[in-house]
C-alpha cells in the first residue's frame, strides 16, 4: 500500500511541476537558513570536554580590597591567590593558565621570528583536558617546580617549523631563550577555548573570539613567566602595577585556576577550601573580604560568560521565524493542491477509500515533498556553512556538517513537511464523494 | 467605480483555512522584515560613523623592527623613519603612533577630575602623537592650541603615562566639562595630573565594538612618541590624488634607509579605506545577510500568495464565467480578486504590526537593540501591500480572462 502511495505521489508532483517547485524552494529555503544557523549555535555551544566537564571547576577569590562581598568575584585570579591554591594540591587535579604573546622562531633554520601566542601552564593541564598528543608527552610536575626550559607545540606550528616531523627533542627560540621540545599535540581545537573565558559579561555579546585557535606553543607556567617577563596583561588592576607587564607582585588579576574534582565530597571539599583560603587571607590582612568566593563548574563558567555570540543566537531565532513563514506557505499550496484533487479524492472515496487511507496518501505526498526539500535544503545548508566559514570571525573554520545535524536536517524537513500536510490532509478526506462525483 | 466588498468577506468566509495562512503569513513576513530593515539600517549607520579623519588621503604603516634595541635606539629610528617618510614628494605629513582610529582596540584608559575619585569619569582612548598629529590625522582643532615641538617626548613601555598636557576631543571636552571651558583644566590620567590645552573637533576610538561603545569618539591624544623595541605605527597623509603612488613610495624609502624591519606584506600598509572596511566587516556582513533574507522571505510570500490565489481562481472558474455572462466585465473580475488581496493583506498587517512591535521588544530586552522607529513597520506595511497585489496581479488576469461560456458548462 505504501508503494502505492509512493506511486501516487509522484505522479501528483509530477502534475503540477510548477507548484511542487514552490513547495520544495520554501521548505528547502527554510530547512537551510535554519540547519545553518542550528549547526553553527550546535557548535558554538556544545559542551568542549564531553563526559569530563561536569568534573571541571573555576575557583574565584576576590583580592580587591576596594570591593565588597555583594559583587562576583573577579574572573581571574592575582599572582599570590592562583599559586597559593595550586600548589595546596587539594584538588585531584590543577592548572593554572595565562597566555602572553612573543616572537618565536626555529634556531637551525634561521627564518625570521613569527609572533605568537604562547600559553604557559602546568603539568596537569594535558591529562586534565585530554589533550592529545601526536609524538612525545607532557612535561613532568618536576619540570613545573624546577623552570625546565620545555615546551609543548601545536600540530600547527609542527607543519609550520618542522614539515609534521617528530620535533621532539628539537630547540626552539622563545623571545630570547632557547626550550627543548617534549611533545607535540595532535591537532587540538575545543570549541571555544573553554581554558581562557573570562570577562564575557563585559562584552556585550561580541563573544566570537573565545573560539580563537589554541596558541601555538605551551611551556611550564613558572618557565613562560621568566621567558616572557615584561609581556603579560591584566585581566584588570585595581591600583597601578610597578612595572608593565611583570605581575608577579602587582596588585592586579591576571591568571587562570582550573581544577578537577572528581566527585561530589570532593566538590564540597574544595568549595570549603577556596572559602578557607579566602578567611585566611581576609585575617591574614591580604583581603578585605571573603564572602565572595565562587566555584563554578566549567559548563556553569561557560554560560556565566554567555559563550555564544549574540549575533549568532540572533540569527538562530531568526531563521527559525524563517522556517515557520516556510511552513505556513506550504501549508496553504498542499491546501491548494490536495483540494484540487477533490475530484479524483471522490472516486477513490466512492471506490470504497477509507478517509483514513485518503489521509495516509496525502501525508506520503507531503513527506515525499519534505524529504526532496530536504535534499534541496541539505546543499543550501552546506553553501551556508561554506559562507560562514568565509566570515572574519574566529568560528569559521569550525562551521562544518557533523553526522547529527546531517541527520537532523532530514528529519526537520520531513517532520516539517509531514506537519505542514495535517490540515490540508485533514481537509482532503473529508471530501464528500456524491458531491465530488455529481460535478465530475 | 466601485468594488462590493461584502461579497468578497462572505466568499473569505468560505475560504477560512486559506484565508488564515495567507494572513498569517503575510504577518510573520512583516515582522520580520521591518525589524531586519531595522537591524540594517542600525548596522550601515553604525559603519557610515565619520572618523573624523582626512580619510581619502590617509594610509597606515605597520613597521616591526628586527633585533633587540634600547628605548633610545628604537626613539632614533623611528625620528628617522618619519622624516624619511615627510621628505617623500607625495607625502604632505606623517606622524608616529601607537594606534589609529578603528584599528581594533589599544590603549584606553579611565578619566578622573579628582585624583581621589573611585570611579572613572569616562573612559578614553589614547593616542600618542607629536605635534604633527593633528595635521597629519586632518583633524580640527576646535579649541586651544596644538603640542609644540618642545613638548614632544619619548616615553619607553615601561613608564607610566603622565604627560604634562594633552589635547581632548570635543565628545569627551564635553563629557567631563559640559559648560564647555575645557581649555586649562586638569584632568587625571592613571599616571597622574594632566592639563587639557586643545580640543579638536571629532576623533574616533580605536575600536568600534560594543565593548567600546560607551566612550567612543572619546579620545585624549598626548605629547608623546611611544618607544617600543617591536615596532609601532605611522600614519601618514599623502598630497591629494598622491595616495596611491605615497603607498608604493613609503615601503620603499623605508627599507632603503634601513633594511633590519619587517612590513607585512598583507596588512603592513593598509589605506584608510581598507581600514575601514576591515573595522566593520561584520556589521556589513550581518546587514547583508539580513538584506538577503528579507529578498528570499519576500520572495517566498509572493510565491504563497500566487500558488493560494491561482488555485482559488481555479476553483471558482464556473462562478467567474457566471459573472461574466451576467455582465461583469474583465475589470470587475481583475478588481474583485485584487480587493479580496486587499482585504487579507489588510488583516495580515495588523497583526504583523503588533507583532513586529512584540519582537522587536523582545530583542531590546535580549540583545541590547534599539526601539523600533515606526518608519521601518510603515515601509514594511507598504512592501507587503505591494508584494499582496504584485503577487496577486498574474493570477487575477487569468481569472479576468474566463469566458463567460465557462457559465454554461455543466452547471
Amino acid at each position: 500500500m505504501f508503494a502505492y502511495y509512493l506511486d501516487l505521489a509522484f505522479r501528483s508532483l509530477r502534475r503540477n511541476t510548477m507548484l511542487t517547485a514552490l513547495m520544495v524552494l520554501a521548505i528547502a529555503v527554510g530547512i537551510g537558513a535554519s540547519m545553518t544557523t542550528l549547526t553553527v549555535t550546535h557548535l558554538l555551544s556544545g559542551d568542549p570536554l564531553p563526559g569530563r566537564s561536569q568534573h571541571i571547576f573555576y575557583p574565584q577569590v576576590d583580592p580587591d580590597p576596594k570591593r565588597t562581598d555583594d559583587k562576583e568575584p573577579y574572573d581571574k585570579l592575582d599572582y599570590q591567590s592562583a599559586v597559593d591554591l595550586w600548589s595546596a594540591h587539594r584538588a585531584d587535579r590543577q592548572a593554572i593558565v595565562v597566555d602572553s604573546r612573543l616572537k618565536l622562531s626555529d634556531p637551525a633554520s634561521g627564518a625570521p621570528p613569527v609572533m605568537s601566542m604562547m600559553l604557559s601552564t602546568t603539568s596537569d593541564f594535558f591529562p586534565m583536558f585530554d589533550v592529545p598528543f601526536q609524538y612525545g608527552g607532557a612535561w613532568s610536575a618536576q619540570d613545573d617546580v624546577s623552570r625546565a626550559r620545555v615546551a609543548v607545540i601545536s600540530a600547527d606550528l609542527n607543519q609550520k617549523l618542522f614539515a609534521g616531523a617528530n620535533s621532539v627533542g628539537r630547540t626552539l627560540r622563545l623571545r630570547n631563550s632557547d626550550v627543548r621540545i617534549v611533545g607535540v599535540l595532535k591537532p587540538w581545537r575545543p570549541s571555544p577555548q573553554f581554558y581562557m573565558v573570562a570577562g564575557g559579561r563585559f562584552a556585550n555579546g561580541d563573544t566570537s573570539d573565545y573560539y580563537s585557535k589554541t596558541e601555538d606553543v605551551i611551556t611550564p607556567f613558572f618557565t613562560g613567566l621568566e621567558i616572557n617577563d615584561g609581556s603579560f596583561w591584566q585581566f584588570t588592576c585595581w591600583s597601578l602595577p610597578a612595572r608593565t607587564g611583570h605581575l608577579q607582585d602587582a596588585p592586579c588579576v591576571w591568571l587562570g585556576l582550573w581544577v578537577q574534582l572528581d566527585n561530589a565530597a570532593k566538590v564540597a571539599d574544595y568549595r570549603r577550601f577556596v572559602a578557607d583560603y579566602a578567611a585566611q587571607q581576609k585575617a591574614l590582612g591580604r583581603f578585605t573580604h571573603a564572602g565572595n568566593t565562587r566555584m563554578r563548574s566549567l559548563m556553569e563558567w561557560l554560560d556565566f560568560n554567555g559563550v555564544v555570540p549574540s549575533d549568532v543566537r540572533l540569527q538562530t531565532w531568526l531563521s527559525f521565524a524563517f522556517l515557520t513563514i516556510c511552513l505556513f506557505n506550504t501549508v496553504g499550496l498542499l491546501l491548494a493542491k490536495f483540494l484540487r484533487r477533490s475530484g479524483e479524492i471522490g472516486v477513490r472515496r466512492a471506490l470504497g477509500a477509507s478517509r483514513a487511507a485518503v489521509f495516509a496518501q496525502c501525508m506520503v505526498e507531503s513527506a515525499v515533498i519534505g524529504l526532496i526539500g530536504g535534499l534541496f535544503g541539505l546543499l543550501l545548508t552546506l553553501l551556508g556553512l561554506w559562507l560562514v566559514r568565509q566570515q572574519p570571525v574566529a568560528y569559521a573554520d569550525l562551521a562544518r556538517l557533523d553526522v547529527p545535524m546531517f541527520l537532523l536536517t532530514f528529519v526537520l524537513a520531513v517532520g516539517t513537511s509531514v506537519l505542514a500536510g495535517v490540515l490540508p490532509a485533514l481537509r482532503a478526506c473529508r471530501v464528500a464523494p456524491a458531491w465530488q462525483l455529481k460535478t465530475l | 467605480m466601485t468594488v462590493q466588498i461584502k461579497p468578497i468577506l462572505s466568499a473569505l468566509r468560505r475560504h477560512k483555512a486559506g484565508t488564515f495562512l495567507i494572513a498569517m503569513q503575510i504577518a510573520l513576513t512583516l515582522a520580520i522584515v521591518c525589524n531586519a530593515l531595522f537591524i540594517i539600517q542600525q548596522r550601515l549607520a553604525h559603519l557610515s560613523e565619520p572618523t573624523g579623519l582626512d580619510e581619502p588621503n590617509i594610509f597606515v604603516v605597520q613597521n616591526e623592527w628586527v633585533g633587540q634595541a634600547t628605548a633610545e635606539q628604537v626613539d632614533a629610528k623611528m625620528r628617522e623613519d618619519i622624516s624619511v617618510l615627510r621628505a617623500l614628494p607625495g607625502v604632505q605629513d606623517a606622524t608616529p603612533s601607537n594606534s589609529y582610529p578603528l584599528r581594533g582596540g589599544g590603549w584606553d584608559d579611565g578619566i578622573k577630575l579628582k585624583p581621589e575619585q573611585l570611579q572613572d569619569t569616562s573612559g578614553a582612548a589614547i593616542y600618542f602623537g607629536d605635534d604633527h598629529f593633528i595635521d597629519t590625522l586632518g583633524i580640527k582643532l576646535v579649541a586651544g592650541r596644538n603640542f609644540r615641538s618642545e613638548e614632544i617626548t619619548s616615553m619607553n613601555v615601561r613608564d607610566r603615562l603622565s604627560p604634562p598636557v594633552v589635547i581632548v576631543t570635543k565628545a569627551l571636552a564635553n563629557k567631563l566639562f559640559p559648560s564647555g571651558d575645557a581649555v586649562g583644566k586638569t584632568i587625571y590620567l592613571v599616571g597622574g595630573p594632566t592639563t587639557i590645552i586643545g580640543v579638536v573637533e571629532l576623533l574616533q576610538s580605536q575600536s568600534v565594538d560594543r565593548w567600546a561603545a560607551g566612550f567612543a569618539y572619546r579620545s585624549v591624544i598626548v605629547p608623546k612618541r611611544l618607544a617600543i623595541s617591536l615596532g609601532g605605527w605611522y600614519i601618514v597623509r599623502a598630497r591629494p590624488g598622491q595616495l596611491d603612488a605615497a603607498m608604493r613610495a613609503a615601503p620603499k624609502a623605508l627599507f632603503e634607509h634601513n633594511p633590519r624591519r619587517v612590513i607585512n606584506d598583507e596588512d603592513g600598509i593598509l589605506s584608510f579605506s581598507q581600514v575601514r572596511s576591515r573595522a566593520y566587516e561584520r556589521d556589513r556582513g550581518m546587514a547583508i545577510l539580513m538584506g538577503v533574507i528579507c529578498v528570499v522571505l519576500l520572495a517566498i510570500t509572493a510565491a504563497g500568495i500566487v500558488g493560494l490565489t491561482s488555485f482559488w481562481v481555479g476553483q471558482r472558474r464556473k462562478q467567474i464565467g457566471v459573472r461574466r455572462a451576467l455582465g461583469a466585465t474583465r475589470q470587475d473580475i481583475l478588481h474583485y480578486f485584487m480587493t479580496e488581496n486587499f482585504l487579507i493583506s489588510c488583516g495580515g498587517v495588523v497583526v504583523g504590526t503588533l507583532l513586529a512591535v512584540a519582537i522587536n521588544l523582545w530583542l531590546v530586552t535580549r540583545f541590547e537593540m534599539h526601539r523600533l522607529s515606526l518608519v521601518y513597520v510603515l515601509a514594511g506595511v507598504v512592501i507587503l501591500l505591494l508584494l499582496g497585489q504584485g503577487a496577486v496581479l498574474a493570477p487575477a488576469m487569468r481569472a479576468s480572462r474566463v469566458p463567460p461560456v465557462e457559465a454554461t458548462r455543466s452547471v
